[in-house]
């Protein structure tokens, strides 16, 4: 049996697209024809004709799909911080701690998977929860210069702890543990979660910590505990994706988890809006599959991908999701 | 109920406040005023725990505060609001009530993650009392629109509803009739005096001396940090420091028939 898709070259430009699916109509049209004498062969036969499309589908594209997953988990994680107006980029350390623990654990240890990753979410959450006192009391710039150092103090650690991490060379070999349903669960747990607190005194809370700090506090809320809260959570939710992450690319190195990496995951944030988790969820997805998008345009990718950032900044400083969001607002008082 | 004793506060070198000694007692309505940079911000900055004083003691209650941060301090029952305007201008009126409404904590972070029949009952509890709360400042008819498209009058009296939602004892009120025309600080008065019926202590800084005369049962005055006069609206207009201290030293003689002293 023949598959459409094994059989055309798989680009995502749109042109190519367009062509891809005229050559896959006439094919199709040749194979109905071919095989219409019985009903039940025609469905067996579409049957099956789907069951490969995906197989096919998978086999090229799991990577992809499962690091949408993941960014979107490190998208929610830094809209967290951002969500009370926190400027903190440690969150590419976060993951890096959580990727490099339940990888270890993996590789030398006989810790069920999920356990590891548990372990994996929950020590840079305990960082988090060392760093966090500190470094919240500052605010603005400052507070991203902190965290920024602390991003790099964690990557050259790792770097340098050659006996424990391997050093530059990374990881290898990492067990390819990771299935669609673990990212698919992580994923819709934390959205879930984040879901009911940005609809609960919670969110409302943090949005005020986002407008103004003194304000807050003045309603006798304790600001510096919901700051560290949505802190760790985020650390923990970093961590998550970085474990989810490490066992799906087979090799982590220090470097992965540097500046580029923080300040991806801060475009991501800032692109799909601090307004709403979906904010967060529309940004991961976006900052994944642009560059895939625009994989026909070879060199100037990254020059459009950085215009149509600047475009969305300009157009909607508050997220893609703020664009939304007027259709959206219900009245707390009906 | 609320008791400052000789409390100092320094920026560096700048002497702010100097041996203030400041009694608030239970119910009533009580007036701060005095010049531009006299101190009176300062004095509720004290209070709240948003500064430290440099020496001296607050206490409220008997409970000496020194040393609480500041949401404590408002758990405690001071409530306040600012004179440079502090909205949530992105929020929604009720949001803005809400925020300090929902931290009585009659819900756990449990309940929030799965809705469950308490949940509901509490956040509709939250609504009607959002919306009473709007009501008793006359803003109950814009509960669903955005904070930063009222006016500066209603904004300052979002500021009392939001003040109010943490149920204090001690209102601490930063200008309120800034910005707000004739007819708007008649209403404004008149909703103080309601709240003061309520059983609320109240303490006002305010420049317009119709406002503050007409109020308060007991003013005090500061000048340049330091407590120049105490004593009834009567007294404080016939107080030749107190004239002084507004209008200079010449006019000080014939100050009562400026617009606002008589």
């Amino acid at each position: 049996m023949f598959n459409p898709l094994l059989e055309t070259p798989v680009i995502l430009c749109p042109q190519h697209a367009a062509e891809n699916i005229g050559f896959k109509v006439q094919k199709f049209k040749v194979c109905v024809q071919s095989s219409a004498s019985c009903d039940t062969a025609h469905t067996s036969y579409f049957h099956h004709i789907g069951m490969e499309w995906l197989e096919t589908f998978w086999a090229t594209y799991s990577t992809l799909v499962l690091s949408i997953g993941t960014n979107v988990l490190l998208a929610l994680s830094i809209y967290l911080t951002l969500a009370c107006g926190l400027l903190t980029v440690a969150n590419a350390a976060f993951m890096g701690i959580g990727a490099y623990t339940a990888a270890l654990l993996s590789l030398q240890s006989s810790l069920p998977f999920h356990l590891s990753l548990l372990l994996g979410a929950l020590l840079p959450a305990a960082v988090a929860l060392l760093l966090g006192p500190p470094t919240l009391r500052l605010s603005g710039v400052y507070l991203a210069m902190a965290t920024l150092a602390f991003g790099e103090i964690v990557r050259i650690f790792l770097l340098n702890a050659e006996g424990l991490t391997g050093g530059a060379l990374g990881l290898n070999g990492i067990p390819q543990h990771s299935q669609w349903f673990d990212v698919a669960l992580a994923l819709s747990g934390a959205l879930y979660v984040l879901l009911r607190f940005a609809g609960s005194q919670i969110g409302r809370t943090m949005a005020a910590i986002c407008q103004d700090e003194t304000a807050t506090e003045l309603m006798g809320l304790n600001v510096r505990a919901y700051k560290l809260f949505a802190f760790v959570l985020g650390a923990g939710l970093a961590g998550l994706a970085g474990g989810l992450n490490a066992h799906f690319t087979f090799f982590i190195s220090p470097n992965e988890y540097g500046f580029d990496r923080g300040v991806e995951i801060l475009a991501m944030g800032v692109l799909g809006g601090t307004g709403s988790p979906w904010g967060a969820v529309i940004g991961g997805v976006l900052i994944t599959l642009l560059p895939e998008m625009l994989r026909g345009l070879g060199d100037y990718r990254p020059l459009i991908n950085g215009l149509i950032l600047i475009i969305i900044i300009i157009y909607s400083p508050k997220g893609i999701w703020d664009l939304t969001r007027y259709l959206h607002r219900r009245a707390a008082v009906d | 109920m609320l008791q400052l004793s000789s409390i100092a506060k320094n920026f560096g070198g700048l002497l702010v406040l100097q041996n203030i000694n400041l009694t608030v007692p239970e119910r009533g309505i009580f007036g701060l005023i005095g010049p531009n940079g006299a101190g009176k911000t300062t004095v509720f900055n004290l209070i709240t725990g948003l500064l430290a004083p440099t020496s001296g003691t607050v206490e409220f209650r008997g409970q000496p505060l020194n040393g609480l941060a500041p949401h404590r301090i408002t758990r405690c029952g001071i409530a306040r609001t600012f004179q440079n305007i502090r909205v949530f201008k992105e929020m929604t009126l009720a949001e803005n009530v809400l925020v300090a409404i929902g931290r009585q904590d009659r819900y756990g972070a449990m309940d929030v993650l799965w809705p469950s029949a308490r949940l509901r009952a509490a956040q509709q509890l939250e609504r009607s009392e959002a919306k009473a709360l709007l009501a008793k400042v006359g803003l109950a008819d814009k509960a669903a629109i955005l904070a930063g498209t009222l006016s500066y009058g209603e904004q300052r009296r979002l500021e009392i509803a939001r003040a109010l939602a943490t149920t204090p004892k001690l209102l601490l009120l930063d200008e309120p009739a800034a910005g707000m025309n004739g007819a708007e600080k008649q209403q404004l008065m008149e909703e103080i005096v309601k709240l003061e019926e309520s059983g609320l202590s109240i303490l006002i800084i305010e420049h317009d001396m119709r406002f503050v005369m007409g109020l308060c049962r007991q003013i005090t005055v500061l000048n340049f940090g330091r407590l120049i006069a105490q004593g009834t609206p009567e007294e404080i207009r016939a107080n030749p420091a107190v004239v002084e201290s507004y209008l200079g030293e010449e006019s000080a003689e014939d100050g009562a028939r400026v617009q606002g002293w008589s």
